[in-house]
């Protein structure tokens, strides 16, 4: 699975920043004679995605991780920074036309299953809107044997199709999901945080799912989790990110079997593990600071057993050290 | 062993529908010793939150008690008219649940809320209820308890407002706490460091925890046993270890396998076809049949009993056979 | 991804149609109907009600607003069970000779009709407004949110009051008569559409973020679309339940302003009208002219009122 290096990646994105505004209201604003004020969910993110390669981006809540697969499929603009889709860069599309042929080609799985469809459609209609907007079918009967095909393919029955999504269950609405983001034939899908909604026994099923289907048609994900074992099992690569912050990139194996960062490292030792039964172990302290008022220098050095008076200063960039790896860390020569 | 803390047995809830009564647990029966943490883990929907909830009492209609008793130092509990039920919940049963925002009153400062449960279940007199409850901050780990006692739950983090829920379910020093997800809304760092908070103050405090997730790495870390539900069955009750390595149900292992691992890489997950069925078709015999892989004749009629397998109590036919 | 085109023809579709009559007949709102005697009861009155105001010129004897057919010697004749009662006249005449059960028909049409107009136009406004307003926020938002509030501030009965006064007054004399109905449907419709704006603007906020209505924009659905074939749908519970408490609401106001001599023209008497007329003489004895109209009216609005009740109740997750 893991993709051939020379290969050029089909996502790319280069400085990737988007600035949240969370003022107050206008007239608030004017009363109280406070600045707007904005809240920097990414900041400064370079990552890219080759053919046929899962991606991950892992995380704790507010690292900006969804924000990052909200940006690349579309539903927010970056404030800063370039995303190129097959070399195309995504903020110089002009024509509706070509950004539907561009859309064409990715989309999305998410994490609520319960939220992703309408309540309202049956499931034929729900997995076959992509098909409609984007013209890809135009018969009645041709869509519906293409909705039929789809929903055999992601483990469900033809006949599931007539039916509302309030009579399935996680797992299965996870596979309709799944089932409509194929429904465009596409390269390259964004999963955030496709199973963490789900048990552990469904999980597995959805797993293996997405693994079958990347092989079978080539897919590229993005995968986004809070999950390492899932996103260990999931991945070629791995970015690891911190308060909007990209901390830590490297292979796989790699970052599970060395981390080299810091942040990775308190994640790999804390997470829960069924092999640990028993285990003692003192946890790192502290919490994630607030992102509307993060830490000068190095975001991560409140909490870092490494920090140094540098760490409180200046900013560590992410630089290569080899190996397809890169580090944002002072300590890490 | 002596007697047991907590005994359960036979316990059946039930929700009337319009459509008949489902059963969302069904005839279970287990024991908890003081002490002891006890893992509860199943799917969503296995009946494992209801079973917490009817030990403290707090099951919410139309859900009843259909049968079986609950029982805490040999007295009968499941049937106490609500005023004596109130006595026993918070000061020899605590509970701690998953959001900390909803079990705290945000109107109060969290000194408020814990010299009031104090008070209810001790004749402390304030001063030395406020004394209790600044120990019993610092004991959980937050910073400046003395300051932060007055201070409103909105002002803590959402790690450190579990802290105070797990201050508050302690601070009288109940028999039992029941732990519905404590961790689950919170982020993996923070879980790591509460797990291991509520272990180490249960040990102290030498008090009994059911721990209810859908984690079992939470539970492995955490619990001495571990029982497994499945459609509002118990299908396995054992000991972490034994059950994490060597599990007997198939339900079980099934489950143990389908954990994707931080430490090896399979190309494949191992994975339980099908879903738990909902309530109102749960299959008849052992309600694992239709995704079971070594299914018999007797599990599409006969409902297995729990019993004794060696060290574990599993229901499956399979072992049956083995002792006989 | 040729194998997806497998052919569904050995699949026997189930008529979706007869499916969705089924899933109604199976709901909880079908079910918690059957077993509500009261909404039962409050359905058939005003069923009742409907079919006899629409079924008017088949059931009344008389049509009332024909001045041709009325005959002022036979005014003031009080019920037929009464001692000077005309077998002609079930419920007796008003002043004008007009038999009084005829007119109640005739008259609960018009409270119907204007009822129903004006709750449609304040219904499409006030959701049209929130859908827009809840999804695109922003300055559109606020400034449609503070006319809102502005309005909400006054009563109801009041900007009706008022946009009925201004409406009539810019309206040539000549058409005041034949567009009375019209302004009193656009003034009544005005003055309710903001609880529509606001429900379905909160709704559409909390619907707007869930993944259904992301996954839609992500394939470049546009606005309207996700508007009008997603959002609407999921929005429309609360709107019903508001709509049928408006339509009582609706009914009492025509009826007000019809007391109050501003609604619709004396020559097409509504239940209002009646109402008023026979206050004028319900001290000299005459009281049928006042007590039917009222009772017709005050059974309308209770019945649809306590369907509205039961929507709310039926249509609420947490209550059932």
């Amino acid at each position: 699975m893991t993709a051939n290096t020379d290969t050029a990646p089909l996502l790319k994105a280069t400085g990737l920043k988007q600035e949240f505004d969370v003022s107050k209201p206008l007239l608030n604003r004017l009363l109280e004679r406070k600045p707007r004020q904005f809240l920097t969910a990414v900041d400064g993110v370079d990552f890219s995605v080759k053919p046929g390669e899962t991606f991950a981006l892992v995380g704790e809540s507010g690292c900006g991780k969804s924000t990052i697969a909200n940006m690349v499929v579309g539903l927010y603009k970056p404030t800063s920074g370039k995303i190129y889709f097959d070399s195309i860069d995504m903020s110089t599309i002009a024509s509706h036309r070509e950004e539907m042929k561009l859309r064409r080609r990715m989309s999305m799985i998410f994490q609520d299953p319960y939220a992703s469809l309408n309540p309202r459609w049956r499931v034929t209609k729900i997995i076959s809107e992509p098909i409609r907007a984007f013209g890809l079918l135009n018969e009645k009967q041709a869509i519906l044997d293409r909705t039929a095909g789809l929903l055999r393919k992601v483990g469900l029955s033809a006949r599931d199709g007539d039916k509302f999504p309030h009579e399935f269950s996680g797992g299965q609405r996870q596979r309709i999901s799944i089932a409509r983001a194929l429904a465009s034939e596409p390269e390259f899908i964004v999963c955030d945080e496709p199973t963490s909604a789900l048990d552990v026994s469904v999980q597995a099923q959805i797993l293996n799912l997405m693994s079958d289907l990347q092989r079978q048609f080539n897919l590229s994900y993005l995968f986004i989790s809070h999950d390492l074992a899932v996103v260990r099992h999931m991945s070629d690569r791995v970015g690891v990110m911190y308060l909007g912050r990209l901390c830590e990139t490297a292979q796989v194996d790699d970052l599970f079997n060395n981390p080299l960062h810091p942040y990775t490292r308190l994640l790999i030792d804390t997470i829960p593990d069924i092999e640990m039964t028993g285990r003692e172990r003192t946890p790192v302290q502290g919490e994630i600071p607030n992102p509307m008022d993060p830490p000068k220098g190095c975001p991560f050095h409140p909490r870092c057993p490494l920090a140094e008076d540098h760490c409180r200063t200046t900013q560590p960039t992410l630089r290569s050290i080899g190996e397809g790896r890169s580090v944002a860390c002072h300590a890490i020569a | 062993m002596n007697t047991p803390l907590l005994n359960v047995e036979n316990l059946c809830i039930e929700f009337p529908t319009r459509r008949g009564t489902l059963v969302a647990v069904d005839d279970i029966s287990f024991t908890i010793n003081p002490g002891e943490i006890v893992g509860v883990v199943g799917e969503s929907g296995a009946g494992k939150s209801l079973t917490g909830q009817s030990i403290i009492g707090l099951l919410e209609p139309p859900g009843r008690i259909a049968g079986g008793s609950i029982r805490l130092n040999d007295q009968r509990i499941d049937n106490l008219p609500e005023n004596q039920m109130r006595k026993i919940r918070g000061k020899k049963i605590g509970m701690i649940f998953q959001d900390p925002l909803t079990s705290l009153n945000p109107l109060y400062t969290i000194g408020k809320q814990l010299i009031e449960t104090i008070q209810t279940h001790t004749d402390m007199t304030v001063t030395q209820a406020r004394e209790h409850a600044v120990n019993l901050l610092e004991e959980v780990g937050i910073p400046a308890a003395a300051k932060r006692i007055d201070h409103y739950p909105y002002q803590f983090s959402g790690g450190m407002r579990q802290r105070v829920v797990i201050a508050l379910a302690l601070c009288v020093n109940p028999l039992l706490i029941i732990a519905d997800e404590p961790t689950t809304a919170l982020d993996v760092s923070i879980q790591a460091q509460i797990i291991t908070l509520l272990k180490k103050l249960c040990k102290d405090h030498g008090t009994a925890v059911i721990l209810i997730t859908h984690d079992m790495g939470v539970i492995a870390e955490t619990a001495d046993r571990v029982a497994v539900m499945y459609a509002g069955r118990l299908v396995e009750v054992g000991l972490v270890r034994q059950v994490v390595k060597q599990a007997a149900h198939p339900y079980a292992k099934g489950l143990m396998n389908a954990i994707p691992s931080l430490t090896k890489r399979v190309e494949k997950l191992t994975q339980i076809d099908g879903t738990m069925p909902g309530l109102k078709d749960i299959p008849n015999g052992c309600a694992f049949h239709p995704r079971c892989p070594d299914c018999m004749d007797i599990c599409r009629e006969k409902r297995p009993e729990l019993t004794d397998i060696g060290p574990t109590q599993v229901a499956c036919w399979s072992y049956h056979d083995c002792k006989h | 991804m040729s194998d997806l085109k497998n052919s569904t023809a050995d699949i026997a579709k189930p008529n979706l149609f007869i499916d969705t009559l089924k899933r109604f007949f199976d709901s909880d709102i079908f079910y918690s109907f059957c077993h509500s005697p009261v909404t039962i009861i409050a359905s058939l009155l005003t069923l009742l009600i409907f079919v006899s105001a629409l079924g008017a010129p088949f059931i009344a004897p008389q049509n009332p607003f024909d001045m041709g057919s009325l005959d002022l010697m036979d005014s003031h004749i009080p019920p037929v069970w009464a001692e000077d009662g005309d077998s002609r006249f079930l419920l007796g005449t008003e002043d004008q000779g007009r038999d009084l059960f005829s007119t109640i028909l005739y008259g609960s049409r018009i409270s119907l009709l204007v009822g129903f107009s004006s709750v449609s136009f304040a219904l499409i406004l006030g959701v049209s407004l929130g859908l827009i307003s809840g999804y695109l926020g922003g300055a559109i938002d606020a400034v449609i949110m503070r006319i809102a509030e502005v309005q909400i501030s006054f009563p109801a009965i009041l900007i009706a009051l008022l946009v009925d006064g201004v409406l009539r007054t810019l309206i040539p004399e000549a058409d005041v008569e034949q567009l009375a109905i019209t302004v009193l449907i656009f003034s009544i419709g005005i003055s309710g559409w903001v609880q529509y704006a606001r429900t379905v603007r909160s709704s559409t906020m909390v619907e707007k973020n869930k993944e259904y209505v992301l996954a839609a924009r992500v394939i470049g659905i546009r606005p309207v679309f996700i508007m009008l074939r997603h959002i609407l749908p999921n929005v429309m519970g609360p709107v019903l339940v508001i709509g049928t408490i408006h339509l009582a609401v609706a009914i009492v106001t025509e009826a007000t302003l019809s007391f109050l001599g501003v609604g619709v023209p004396v020559t097409q008497p509504s239940l209002g009208t009646l109402i008023r007329i026979g206050n004028d003489f319900l001290f000299s004895g005459e009281w049928w002219i006042t007590i039917f109209p009222a009772i017709t009216l005050a059974v309308l609005v209770l019945s649809v009122n306590l369907l509205g009740d039961w929507l709310r109740d039926a249509l609420n997750p947490k209550l059932r």
